[in-house]
């Protein structure tokens, strides 16, 4: 079984969720004993592919076209699909980050193939792929099969892992032909907000509630943050009254997000803020109210004001050099 | 111009999950309801486009009888037409948007707008699927939206760290992410017009399912937390513990 692994680039760098989608691609094609190989998409992106040997690429396929400088989304899925063909791919995996979930559907379609989104665990059972994925906000997995030939998985970032080794990619150039009809849906412009990383994205995130009283004292949060070079975080009571930006905010209608430390501040833990962020590896609570429900998932607590916490936590850290 | 919206009816976001004893689905007694929040926003977007620019605006909800509920509060809401596409059974995202891709292709829309996402599966597919299906241009994610002359569509869209700015052009789908307004509350006057409106009834495009579920369960349960301590004191404990124990640092 063929494996193909997208790689997602953006300014000139392979973005991480995609290099722990090309390892577990390899790793699975390695246990099933198929061919691996992974694709990168775009204008200029030639110059990155060399760099994917490191992260378990040998083989890289670029697709090098000046009329993908604009992303456009439905072309992107189908130099992915016409690749896979061309490859003899039955798996196809793609990182479940915005992009990757804006074109799997399409490569799907491509490919007749079925499509299990966001998954946190892959394992090979009597030739068949049992993919797990959260559903209900995290508050059940489901284990997935899909029955047709070719088979399409999102990967959701940070759960599986991208440990550097060494090795070169074999980099071979393609081309797919593009029409009109795939370009109609162009992106003009891409607007990055500098510093902080995405709460999807970032390792470590900080994230404040109701209990912060007012935007006025989330420096307490951002200045924790930048001592982490953390993400910033929110729960919805913040983002409703307009206290932070809603895409800071992190549960069952905002982010899901899994970092490897999250660190909850005068966050109360209402379900709907902890189906966003219970897969978080480890989690920190600060709340002033022992029986907060947030103390039930953390892993460590204490139980005290936000505002003296806080401060001593971004003293403390800066001493220890984290 | 013409607007369809699909809306899909999810368990309340308090419901407390529990497995049916087939092993696969959810247990349904005493759990609530509810219209899939994005859902609302691409109702709530829907309407401003309709009212804005004239036209009407058509609600599809695939699943079993209790989804008129969902339907009827769209109505509420202000839409002008509700179809349910019947079906009892368990369908995948691409069977469910092979059913709503066939209806809506008889409809000829403008602008067809869902959710970022169904709050019960999560899978975030349907949308992108239907717009594959119809050979339609789609923006996912989507926190702005304005239509323009010649029905040029500029669009923001959420991605990781900011925002792109995507252009496209109706006929198109547009999958609406929370931001892009607030939803109004069906008014009294909405609920009573929503009872003279008709939900038609058709049974949903039969279709093929390519995702089969082996088992849903319960995550496994998380141990319970320490409490290092009640004031700034603890402070140094609890980095020695994300260095030494958690090795987070
Ligand atoms: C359909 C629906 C969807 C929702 N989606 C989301 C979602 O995506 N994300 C989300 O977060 N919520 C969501 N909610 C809202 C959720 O139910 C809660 O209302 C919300 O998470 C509460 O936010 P909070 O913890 O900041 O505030 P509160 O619940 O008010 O908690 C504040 C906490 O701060 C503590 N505190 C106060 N002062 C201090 C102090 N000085 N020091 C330390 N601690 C202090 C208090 O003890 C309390 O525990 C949703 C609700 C619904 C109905
Ligand atoms: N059964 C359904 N009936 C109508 N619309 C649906 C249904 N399921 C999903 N949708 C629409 O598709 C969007 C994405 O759903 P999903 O791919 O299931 O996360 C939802 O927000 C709805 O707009």
């Amino acid at each position: 079984m063929n494996v193909l692994a997208f790689a997602e680039e953006r300014g000139g760098k392979i973005k991480k969720s995609s290099l722990e989608t090309i390892r577990a691609g390899r790793r699975l094609a390695e246990s099933l004993g198929g061919e691996f190989a992974a694709v990168v998409i775009g204008s200029g992106v030639a110059a990155v592919a060399p760099g994917l040997g490191r992260y378990g690429a040998a083989r890289v396929i670029a697709v090098d076209d000046p009329k993908l400088a604009q992303h456009a989304n439905a072309a992107v899925a189908k130099v992915i699909a016409e690749v896979a063909l061309a490859e003899h791919a039955s798996l196809v995996f793609l990182p479940a980050s915005q992009m990757g979930k804006d074109i799997a559907p399409r490569v799907a379609l491509r490919l007749n193939a079925g499509l299990a989104p966001d998954c946190i665990a892959l394992r090979a059972e009597g030739g068949e792929i049992i993919a797990t994925r959260p559903v209900f906000a995290g508050k059940a997995l489901l284990d997935v099969r899909i029955t047709t030939p070719v088979k399409v998985f999102t990967l959701r970032p940070n759960t599986f892992d991208a440990a550097e080794e060494s090795g070169e990619a074999r980099v071979e150039m393609r081309t797919v032909p593009l029409e009109p009809a795939d370009l109609v849906t162009t992106v003009q412009e891409m607007k990055i907000a500098a510093g902080r990383p995405d709460v999807t994205e970032a390792d470590i995130i900080v994230s404040g509630g109701r209990g912060m009283k007012g935007p006025e004292h989330f420096d307490l949060i951002e200045r924790l943050a930048d001592a982490l070079a953390a993400g910033v975080g929110a729960s919805r009571a913040v983002v409703d009254a307009g206290w932070r930006p809603h895409d800071e905010q992190v549960g069952q209608t905002g982010k899901t997000v899994s970092p490897s430390l999250y660190i909850a501040c005068g966050i109360s833990g209402a379900v709907q803020h902890l189906a966003g962020m219970s897969s978080s590896r480890y989690i920190v609570a600060i709340n002033r109210d022992k029986d907060a429900p947030i103390f039930q998932i953390a892993d460590y607590g204490i139980v005290g004001d936000v505002f003296e916490i806080l401060p001593a936590l971004t003293e403390e850290l800066k001493k220890a050099g984290a | 111009m013409k607007v369809v919206v699909c809306i899909n009816h999810v368990p309340d976001t308090e419901t407390k999950i529990r497995v049916a004893p087939d092993g696969i689905t959810i247990d349904r007694t005493g759990v609530n309801f509810m219209m899939s929040p994005y859902d609302e926003i691409a109702v709530e977007e829907g309407l401003r486009i309709r009212d804005r620019f004239k036209g009407d605006v058509t609600v599809i909800s695939l699943g079993p009888e209790a989804n008129r509920e969902t339907l009827r509060k769209a109505l509420a809401m202000g839409a002008d037409r509700a179809v349910l596409l019947r079906d009892d059974t368990a369908r995948d995202s691409f069977a469910t948007a092979s059913a709503l891709a066939a209806e809506i292709k008889g409809l000829a829309p403008d602008v067809v707008l869902f959710g970022r996402q169904s709050i019960d599966y999560d899978d975030a597919q349907v949308g992108t699927l239907v717009a594959g299906i119809l050979s339609l241009p789609s923006v996912a994610v989507v926190v702005k939206m304005e239509i323009r002359e010649g029905g040029e569509v500029l669009c923001e869209r959420e991605i990781e760290g900011g925002h792109e700015v995507v252009r496209t052009k109706l006929p198109a789908v547009f999958l609406a992410q929370k931001g892009l307004n607030d939803p109004r509350y069906p008014s009294l006057k909405g609920i009573m017009a929503a009872k003279n409106k008709p939900i038609e009834e058709k049974p949903a495009a039969p279709a093929e399912i390519r995702v089969h579920t082996v088992a849903l369960r319960k995550p496994p349960p998380k141990n319970p937390g320490r409490i290092v301590g009640t004031d700034a004191s603890a402070v140094p404990e609890l980095v020695r513990l994300l260095h030494e124990e958690a090795k987070v640092l």
